[in-house]
């Protein structure tokens, strides 16, 4: 594939390669997306705004020039900024590939960042020289504050201009909460929203705290993803019952909101609204109770983002849309293109047949009451 | 609603942010709504000003920044949904009045113009693309979803000498009204009133010999324009349980 360079998040020849329940592929201009979807079907997008999680500065004990990346925090409640998991570079920037940058300094607990005008306290190493848990001294406001004016985006070495705040942030970001974007979100638009609204199809966000996609280490790439926080508001968990009860499908733009839902999956593919930490990994061993289809960005085999698709699609499948993207030129990384991956009908029927009792809300008393009569 | 409501904290949960907050009108919104129990942000150029005014005003959320210079745009935008944790109103009230003192078009540095345009049309429409996605999960929820662009009559009226001024408030307030015929279906209204002449700072850069007793308070013209805040969240509000029903 292609790398895209440029941080154009809807360049107008965007592409999208689909693959259907049945592991039949096609290829579209992704404007065409909503002929893809159905009356009745539920978009759910992750409108997480991008922190501008990188910020410069130094390890106050040695002297030494660190580049901090933000990676995790416990919530995303306003007022808990002060801790957060981090990956620490050493001396250099983004130009350099994260596989080529130096180790920071040896860390103690207790050590000092002096991170431009935010002030941070090694609380702990995790068990790798990078990993770091830190606290912001001061009040969340400043906190805050230090993080809008001195922060920077992640990076990416192989993007030509360095990118902005405007460049990550998705026309629907909302809430402060993501370390890296939640790119497949920038194929939405305004125009795309009315579109769908015209086709019957309905839209809903939840918010969740996409983590940095990768640290440029394998020891460390395999501790991806970490748990991260998420919201999901009610009027979004009563669209996901809604959609159930229309016989609509379920469409998560990108893996993270994937991860949100189904980790708040309960019975008959409903999900519990409210703010909660996804954990589980999600794989082909999953089987998806909530998500019909995801839309999300080309990823390469080996990524945490790529196992998951495998929850959707068996190998051999996603090993031909990876041969297709290839002859077709497709653009990958964030920027990149897209693929509509509909869970396959094998998988869907297995997870069906896991839960009998599963669809609509209504009957399940009926289902209990009969599971009870039988037992 | 009388002094006696307000103390009632009536504004209580409810998430505003202001552009030019620390003097004459957006001062007295940000005092009224400060009352009136919501979380308040408030934007403004001068550290000193925003320092003071967070100081007098318990628990309001100061943030540095010119809404004129793009780069500010998103630090701004993190600052409001970080410490309000969300928004549901958004007030573009920073007004620059262009050349001082007040000149006729013909005389207006272009320079003025573009600084008129940047601080009155720009900076509010920067700002609330940025902030939309935000407003867009208030509607949603149904807590709010407005943005409230402060308008003058000199957006209506050709006034000889305000010609920097009144282009740019009539360019905004038609962006209000084209960005609310687009977004209405979102759940977002965006507004453009006008408070009417005020005695305020900008109003005594502009006319210096303007008899002050014959201007409004802000304080009065803060409290009307709260109440068409409210009046519009109860709009929102009531048709969007109708499209529930």
């Amino acid at each position: 594939m292609i790398i895209a360079r440029e941080p154009i998040q809807r360049p107008p020849d965007a592409r999208l390669l689909a693959i259907d329940a049945r592991g039949t592929i096609t290829h579209w201009p992704r404007r065409d997306l909503p002929a893809l979807l159905r009356r009745g079907d539920l978009v759910v997008a992750n409108d997480a705004a991008t922190l501008p999680a990188s910020l410069a500065g130094i390890h106050v004990e040695s002297g030494a020039p660190v580049e901090v990346r933000l990676a995790q925090r416990g919530s995303l409640d306003r007022d808990d900024v002060h801790d957060f998991l981090a990956i620490v570079f050493g001396d250099g920037d983004y130009r350099t590939a994260t596989e080529q940058r130096p180790l920071p300094p040896t860390f103690a607990t207790g050590d000092t960042l002096q991170l431009g005008p935010l002030r941070a306290t090694v609380r702990r190493v995790l068990g790798h020289p990078r990993f770091i848990a830190l606290r912001f001294t001061g009040s969340a406001q400043a906190i805050w504050r230090g993080i809008a004016k001195h922060g920077r985006p992640v990076q990416y070495a192989y993007m030509r201009p360095a990118l902005a705040m405007w460049d990550v942030w998705t026309p629907i970001a909302g809430a402060p909460a993501a370390f890296e974007p939640p790119s497949a979100g920038f194929a939405l638009d305004w125009h795309l929203l009315a579109e769908l609204r015209l086709h019957g199809v309905r839209f809903a966000t939840i918010t969740h705290a996409a983590g940095l996609s990768s640290t440029g280490d394998p020891a460390l790439d395999a501790r991806l993803p970490l748990d991260e926080p998420y919201v999901i508001p009610p009027v979004t968990a009563d669209a996901i019952a809604q959609a159930r009860r229309r016989k609509g499908r379920i469409i998560a733009v990108g893996t993270t909101v994937v991860r949100a839902l189904e980790a708040a999956a309960r019975d008959a593919g409903l999900v519990t609204a409210g703010a909660s930490l996804a954990t589980q990994r999600i794989d082909a061993r999953t089987r998806l109770r909530v998500v019909d289809a995801i839309l999300s960005g080309t990823h390469e085999p080996g990524t945490s983002h790529y196992a998951l698709l495998g929850a959707f699609a068996p190998p051999e499948w996603l090993e031909r849309a990876d041969r297709e993207l290839e002859a077709h030129g497709y653009r990958t990384h964030e920027f990149g293109d897209s693929v509509l991956i509909e869970r396959s009908a094998d998988f869907r029927k297995r997870a069906s047949f896991d839960r009998a009792c599963r669809q609509p809300a209504h009957d399940r008393a009926l289902c209990e009451e009969e599971q009870y009569e039988r037992g | 609603m009388d002094g006696h409501d307000r103390q009632h904290h009536d504004l209580a949960g409810l998430r505003i942010a202001i552009t030019g907050g620390t003097s004459g009108l957006g001062l007295a919104l940000v005092r009224e709504w400060n009352a009136r129990g919501a979380a308040v942000a408030f934007v403004a150029r001068t550290v000193e000003r925003v320092e003071q005014v967070a100081r007098e005003l318990h628990g309001v959320t100061g943030i540095v920044g010119d809404v004129a210079n793009k780069l500010d745009i998103h630090p701004i935008a993190l600052q409001v949904l970080g410490s309000l944790g969300g928004l549901d109103v958004l007030v573009n009230n920073a007004s620059s009045l262009g050349p001082v003192p007040l000149a006729l078009l013909a005389d207006t540095p272009c320079e003025s113009l573009e600084e008129a345009l940047a601080t009155n049309l720009l900076g509010p429409f920067r700002l609330t693309k940025a902030l939309l996605g935000a407003l867009r999960a208030s509607a949603a929820e149904r807590r709010g979803g407005i943005v409230l662009n402060v308008s003058s009559d000199a957006a209506v009226t050709p006034y000889p000498g305000w010609g920097a001024y009144g282009a740019s408030k009539a360019a905004l307030r038609h962006l209000s009204a084209i960005f609310h015929a687009e977004l209405e279906d979102e759940g977002i209204a965006v507004l453009s009133l006008d408070p009417g002449d005020m005695d305020t700072p900008l109003h005594a850069l502009a006319l210096p010999d303007a008899d002050r007793a014959t201007l409004r308070r802000p304080e009065a013209a803060a409290r009307e324009l709260t109440q068409a805040i409210v009046a519009a969240l109860g709009e929102r509000r009531l048709q969007r349980d109708a499209e529930v029903r």
